[in-house]
């Protein structure tokens, strides 16, 4: 489904990927973890396309496309999608209008007709339960005056509308409480199918006790240090990140 | 990433006028310049009473005495009054019966506009009298209101049917000394609407205004008069376009409102006059005085404006709250996107105990745009218990373009509670990124951003004129994020 090698990173002139090699297959889930400033977000940054974020070398092709060529829209509307780490605030605009725009914008690109009201109520229903987003949030201005907990469930919710084919989750575990957490990661093991796959970037091996990945990457200073199964989250935990250093160098 | 901004706001500050055209129509124009000739001419050919030519006279020395007003935050070229025709009408037979009778050039403009002018094509429920250059085309629906007793019709003929009403009223709100561009107004003012409910009738339609420029050198002077006696209730809208020409125009109109005990006014505006082009070459000059006064108690006057046209504007629609337990209210959405300037927000005068009032503005700024909110609260001594809540909000787009802000409180009484919200922000790339990563693209994110920004203002206007002005917005905005 997505396969990166050696994907070179730079922002303003500042090398922060340094060749990243790395397959997902259907059906997959893969955790990349790492400390602080090793380059998590700027990975998943530089796969949805934002600008900031130059490629110098390497390439990744997604569902056998190059996928640095798309656009960001295009990309979201091939089933790339992007749980952010802060989530953005949009006055006025409200998650209904909101999602309403984006489901008919991913319509309109394959070619069918804009959902009918009574199908998007439906849909907004089934997914509000999923996610145990309350029901008077979806009537407000996206993430306006959210709790931290409340923006990243929103985040999911907004993945399960739209059903990503590949969906990279960044840091969606920071500033949850563990109730919130358990929620989260029950939307997204709900959300899980043989056809789609997930990233989950994060920092602390808590939400890989709900969410087991099948993969788990060590992103260190720019390269992928160490890649294992489950177990690899459970050392990081006990042993923290500096014993890599060693390994790296 | 300026760079992707200034790429996105060059491509946005490109959004084409759609009303640009010019009607090749037969005009009835006297020549340019202004004197008292001038006057007693315009007041022969709408064959007035002797009081009204006094008034305009009266109003034309006045003006004489007077100087243009400088303390708008406004760079306004010197405009040369004698250069100007102060009256153009479009011929055709006078006193028409049938709509068969209008000029078919003149129908397919309104067409062209989106303002069929047969009845029956009409969006349910809306009246409209139509003005074009100085005179009224034609007003639908009158039978039907006559029946209720409402008198909906052009000024013109407010005056030669209903001297009364219109000596009673004409004048009482906005004196023909009140400012400059009033007493302008006052002298040569062509057409306009005149409104009047009777007490206690509900208007069940709501009244529409269509003004449009056409003729070239001229300038559009119009006067609305919206009386609403005793337990009466009525919603007015005027729109207004014009042509794509190079050279500047001047629109000075007045707008008063009368509103009696229990009474409420609501008055709505799409202002989309040319705005000129994107090298801030051509465009109306909008001058505008707009005032009503809430007269008896308990009375209610809501102003709402969407302005996204016009070189300049200069425009302060406002509320005299002489009643007891009244209400002003103020809702504004201005964008100025090129070159275009705005210098525009409202008046509360608070008279009556228990008055209340609510300002709401909204300010658009894109490319070299220069938009600024003036607003003044007062509070006279006798007043007690008055509430003000004033939200001003400023939005720019891109780092060429400028907002400002000049609130005015006076409160002479201390049981008076007003309060002052404002903000300033920017249509952000992170925002505009996050609705990219959900499908949407950049156009349609920066539509839905300012739609939200302005849903507060646009919620306040009827249903089928927050649709057009929603689009209004979008493609005057098309192309510039930042």
């Amino acid at each position: 489904m997505l396969i990166i090698k050696d994907l070179h990173v730079s922002i303003d002139g500042k090398e922060i990927l340094k060749g990243i090699n790395l397959t997902v297959k259907a059906g997959e889930v893969h955790a990349v973890m790492g400390p602080n400033g090793s380059g998590k977000s700027t990975l998943a940054a530089a796969l949805v396309g934002r600008e900031l974020f130059e490629i110098t070398s390497g390439s990744v092709t997604y569902q056998g496309e190059n996928l640095l060529e798309m656009s960001t829209e295009d990309r979201a509307r091939k089933g790339l999608f992007l749980g952010f780490q802060y989530p953005v605030e949009i006055p006025g605009v409200s998650i209904v209008n909101f999602m309403k725009t984006a489901i008919n914008e991913h319509r309109k690109f394959k070619g069918m007709d804009p959902i009918s009201a009574s199908d998007f109520l439906k849909l907004m229903r089934d997914k509000k339960d999923l996610v145990g987003l309350h029901t008077s949030l979806a009537n407000r201005s996206v993430n306006e005056g959210f709790s931290g907990g409340e923006k990243k469930k929103n985040e999911i919710f907004q993945m399960a509308i739209l059903e990503p084919t590949l969906a990279i989750l960044d840091e969606t575990d920071s500033g949850l409480d563990i109730d919130a957490m358990k929620t989260v990661a029950g939307g997204v093991n709900k959300l899980r199918r043989k056809d789609n796959a997930t990233i989950i970037i994060t920092h602390y091996q808590r939400l890989l006790d709900y969410i087991i990945p099948d993969f788990v990457h060590v992103l260190y200073k720019g390269r992928i240090v160490k890649s294992s199964g489950k177990e690899l989250a459970l050392e990081l935990e006990e042993k923290g990140y500096d014993w890599l250093n060693q390994e790296s160098e | 990433m300026e760079d992707t901004q200034d790429k996105i706001l060059s491509e946005v500050t490109k959004g084409d006028y759609k009303y640009g055209f010019v009607t090749d129509i037969e005009t009835d124009t006297i020549p340019k310049g202004l004197n008292e000739d001038v006057i007693r001419l315009i007041s022969a050919k709408k064959e007035e009473p002797a009081f009204m030519l006094e008034f305009r006279l009266k109003s034309y020395r006045h003006w004489l005495t007077m100087k243009m007003p400088k303390w708008a935050h406004l760079f306004i070229p010197d405009i040369s009054y004698q250069d100007i025709i102060y009256y153009a009408a479009p011929k055709q037979q006078a006193g028409l019966k049938s709509l068969d009778e209008v000029d078919p050039e003149l129908l397919s403009t309104f067409n062209k506009l989106g303002i069929p002018l047969e009845e029956q094509k009409l969006l349910s429920g809306v009246a409209v009298d139509v003005v074009m250059d100085s005179i009224s085309v034609k007003t639908t629906f009158k039978e039907t209101l006559a029946e209720l007793g409402i008198i909906f019709c052009s000024m013109s003929e407010a005056i030669r049917e209903y001297p009364d009403l219109v000596k009673k009223y004409l004048g009482s709100v906005v004196p023909y000394t009140d400012n400059y561009f009033a007493s302008l107004n006052s002298a040569v003012f062509s057409d306009g609407s005149f409104c009047y409910i009777p007490k206690g009738v509900r208007c069940p339609m709501e009244l529409s205004t269509y003004f449009r420029i056409n003729a070239a050198n001229t300038g559009q002077f119009e006067r609305t008069l919206v009386v609403a006696e005793d337990d009466s209730y009525v919603s007015y809208l005027e729109g207004c376009t014009a042509p794509m020409r190079d050279e500047n125009q001047l629109h000075a109109a007045v707008v008063e409102i009368v509103a009696l005990e229990n009474a409420e006014v609501k008055y709505s505006t799409v202002q989309n006059w040319y705005p000129g082009d994107k090298n801030g070459k051509g465009g109306i000059y909008n001058f505008v005085t707009k005032r009503g006064i809430c007269k008896g108690d308990n009375s209610k006057i809501s102003w709402t404006q969407v302005e996204t046209g016009s070189a300049i504007t200069w425009k302060y629609p406002s509320c005299i709250l002489r009643g007891n337990n009244t209400t002003g209210e103020f809702y504004s959405v201005a964008v100025t996107n090129n070159y275009q300037q705005a210098d525009t927000g409202t008046k509360m005068i608070h008279i009556g105990k228990n008055s209340r009032s609510t300002i709401i503005s909204k300010g658009i700024s894109a490319g070299h745009g220069q938009n600024s909110f003036r607003s003044l609260v007062k509070v006279i001594k006798s007043a007690d218990r008055v509430r003000n809540f004033t939200q001003c909000d400023s939005l720019l787009m891109g780092d060429k373009c400028g907002a400002h802000t000049f609130p005015y409180i006076e409160v002479e009484n201390e049981s008076a509670v007003i309060e002052h919200e404002a903000t300033t922000s920017k249509i952000g790339e992170d925002q505009i990124f996050y609705c990219n990563q959900r499908g949407i693209d950049t156009e349609n994110a920066i539509g839905l951003i300012i739609n939200g920004y302005t849903r507060e203002v646009l919620n306040k206007l009827p249903m089928e004129f927050a649709v057009e002005a929603q689009k209004l917005l979008q493609i005057s905005l098309e192309g510039s994020v930042g």
